[in-house]
């Protein structure tokens, strides 16, 4: 008998006053009872519309059969049959624009909370010891993969399950691309990456770290060590700057920095961790992604007082819907429809403060978002201490650079069809570094089918 | 893990490691730099490579003791490792063309400039290496940066080596007697670079100096290491580290590198502390 209640069952989180003061995980995960209860809300609809909305098409409504029944683990398994890293996404994916947008549920009321109830599965799979998969016999055949974000652990994980011999290959000191250096650890412990990472391993994938691809070796050195295929993955790192007076001042960082500083280096147990984050009092943050709202959510637990400046107005806002609630919970401050003219420094070359202009919404762009344009005579000034730039990323030129036969866009994406083949032979690439910056799960997308395409391209 | 094969102690603050490192040894060029982070709690710091091997995959890294992390880097000895140790990176300086120039070190500067100037000795180039030091018992690498240049020319801030003054009253001296440079390059500290920039602005000669900015991955990543060259951002890490030195803000590259400062007084207490055992 279906759980026919309208709301999906809300997530146990850390009190808002409590968490804004620690990096420690925000939502708490459902309880076994809970996951069951909310699992029976699903229908099973038979054209499982869910599915289509998911870009690595885990067979939703059969992966919450199985939390219904209480095997938890066989739940887990069927995610993984499709999806590399479940509980990865289960936390960081954007459901409500992805598969429970199109729950049947959700015509009236709330969609069945599968983002959390793929949380639980793989949550609870991993507790308990039993997040291995199985693998076919090797096969001979080897790739290289650069960057080990999701998008290159995807394609090496289904790579390495059918049998392939997997190098990953990785410029930072740690694993996991952005998912360790990026989202913060209270939205993403970072354990638990390295626990998603360490089931990579057990299937037999070789991560190789410190190793800068198009520096200390090229794609063609790659292919002619005996690579049968190489996937690029290496993401959108270079962080745009807005080209306003007073960017290079002291204490304007670019997102990637601050949370660089804090994620991976662990600047916020400075100085037991040897690297520092210097923060003023009040911490304005440009921009309106998950990006923003991270590094907000981090300055607030750092102790400053945190404004959101975005040029348009929140339903243009590009980040998670959670992601806009949480910060709202923990106090943020939001100055919509606003934008930063210039930032002024005092003496000493520090941030004193942000010049700002307020915006309104004209004609559409060619992307069909309404126009931000300035209005006229409504310059104010904010007093800050410090300025985090999220404006985006573009991609990383050090491998265009060094593979001149590799067909990209002039904003520097690599090009690719469909399935992640690019235009020189036996390389592939998906995510960021193909689409420019965008979401965990589109890059896992990006590393699955290019893995298809290798693998049809290359048969056993 | 990347064992430190052999340390040489060059004088009382600055000291030479090399290091097992094939995958940097293979690739490494002069002007590229290398980061390394000690062990798991560590900072990524960036070293410019002052020399390589790349039958043996090592790779020499000279550094001065002016922080928490030098510090605790030159306690370690031979047969210890580092955690992590990446590169090469950054732009190689670019050799072609220059036949006649001036190398100009000061500070550990010259632990960079010297594998500068011995790749454009080498390639065939007229060298003037002008080095400099606050004492004669300072003076570091001597019989190397002799090999590596046409003409050595040493100073000491207090005279003890009989060449008093700095290393920018050298080149004064040097363009006033009509040496003919068709390229001067500067690495050393940020004032000093900008003083040479000033001085060759007027005589129109073609400088590069090598910027070392505060930065985290060296990859492009993080943008802490931009510059303004030329009215452009610039990315140290991945458009650098060599620039034109003409181009180059120095007084916005001179107030970036003081962002930390109290942090890093901050580190290094904390290193007291451990090294003496006391509470902080």
């Amino acid at each position: 008998m279906a759980n026919m209640s309208l709301q999906k069952h809300p997530m146990p989180e850390q009190d808002p006053q409590v968490r804004a003061g620690n990096f420690k995980e925000v939502a708490l995960g459902y309880t076994a009872d809970i996951a069951v209860e909310e699992a029976q809300r699903c229908l099973h609809c038979k054209n499982a519309p869910c599915v289509s909305g998911c870009p690595v098409n885990v067979p939703i409504p059969d992966f919450i059969d199985k939390i219904k029944e209480g095997d938890f683990n066989g739940a887990y398994q069927v995610i993984r049959s499709q999806n590399a890293l479940p509980a990865i996404c289960g936390r960081v994916c954007p459901q409500e624009s992805q598969c429970e947008s199109k729950c049947v549920r959700g015509i009236k009321g709330e969609p069945v909370g599968i983002g959390r109830l793929e949380r639980f599965a793989a949550d609870t799979a991993m507790a308990q010891g039993k997040a291995v998969t199985d693998k076919a016999a090797p096969c001979g055949k080897r790739a290289a993969v650069i960057g080990s974000g999701p998008a290159g652990l995807t394609c090496a994980g289904e790579l390495a399950k059918a049998g392939w011999d997997v190098t990953v290959y990785e410029a930072l000191h740690t694993a996991g691309g952005v998912l360790m250096y990026g989202i913060p650890e209270f939205r993403l412990p970072k354990a638990l990456v390295e626990r998603e990472i360490s089931t990579l391993k057990e299937l037999g994938v070789k991560i190789v770290t410190n190793a800068v691809a198009g520096k200390a070796f090229t794609v063609d050195e790659l292919l002619e060590e005996g690579n049968d295929a190489v996937f690029i993955g290496s993401g959108a790192g270079l962080p745009n700057f807005q080209k306003i007076p007073g960017e290079s001042l002291c204490g304007v960082y670019s997102a990637n920095e601050f949370l660089t500083r804090l994620n991976l280096m662990k600047a916020y147990t400075f100085p037991e961790h040897d690297t520092p984050v210097k923060i003023g009092k009040h911490v304005a943050v440009v921009g309106g992604g998950n990006v923003a709202m991270d590094a907000a959510r981090c300055a607030k637990r750092l102790g400053a007082e945190v404004t959101i400046l975005y040029r348009r107005s929140e339903a243009e806002m590009p980040a998670r819907a959670e992601e806009v609630h949480h910060a709202k919970e923990e106090g943020i401050n939001f100055h919509m429809l606003t934008a930063p003219t210039s930032i002024e420094g005092d003496e000493n070359g520090f941030v004193k403060a942000i010049r700002c202009i307020e915006m309104q919404l004209g004609e559409p762009d060619d992307r069909g978002r309404r126009r931000p344009v300035p209005v006229e005579g409504s310059e104010y000034e904010l007093p800050m201490e410090t300025v985090i730039i999220a404006i985006g990323n573009s991609p990383n030129p050090l491998i265009k650079k060094t593979t001149p036969d590799l067909p990209t866009e002039r904003w520097g994406g690599i090009q690719t069809d469909e399935n992640g083949r690019t235009g020189k032979k036996n390389v592939y690439a998906g995510g960021d570094a193909v689409t420019g910056a965008a979401t965990v799960i589109l890059a896992m997308g990006a590393g699955k089918k290019a893995a298809a395409a290798i693998l049809e391209d290359h048969p056993c | 893990m990347y064992p430190i094969v052999k340390k040489r102690v060059l004088n009382e603050t600055v000291t030479l490691m090399e290091i097992e490192a094939p995958l940097v040894a293979r690739k490494a060029m002069p002007g590229q730099f290398i980061i390394f982070r000690i062990d798991e709690e560590g900072e990524r710091v960036p070293l410019t490579i002052a020399g390589y091997d790349r039958e043996k995959g090592t790779v020499t890294i000279i550094f001065q003791k002016v922080g928490y992390t030098t510090e605790k880097l030159d306690s370690l000895n031979e047969g210890d490792s580092l955690l992590d140790f990446v590169g090469p990176l950054g732009e190689p300086t670019k050799t072609e063309g220059i036949n006649r120039c001036a190398v100009i070190g000061g500070g550990l500067g010259v632990a960079i400039a010297y594998p500068q100037a011995k790749a454009l000795h080498d390639a065939g180039a007229e060298v003037d290496l002008i080095v400099g030091f606050r004492n004669e018992h300072l003076i570091i690498l001597k019989d190397e940066l002799e090999a590596a240049c046409t003409n050595l020319i040493i100073m000491t801030d207090d005279g003890s080596n009989g060449n008093k003054g700095f290393v920018t009253q050298a080149l004064q001296k040097q363009l006033d007697a009509g040496r003919n440079y068709d390229t001067v390059i500067a690495i050393g500290p940020l004032p000093m670079m900008k003083a040479v920039c000033d001085m060759t602005r007027e005589p129109k000669i073609k400088t590069i100096v090598s910027m070392n900015p505060i930065m985290i991955d060296g990859t492009g990543m993080c943008g802490g290491c931009r510059l303004t060259v030329g009215g452009e951002t610039k990315f140290a890490c991945v458009d650098g580290p060599d620039f034109d030195g003409h181009l180059v803000d120095f007084d916005e590259a001179m107030a970036r590198g003081r962002m930390f400062r109290p942090e890093e007084a901050k580190a290094r207490e904390k290193h007291i502390c451990r090294l003496t055992g006391e509470e902080r």
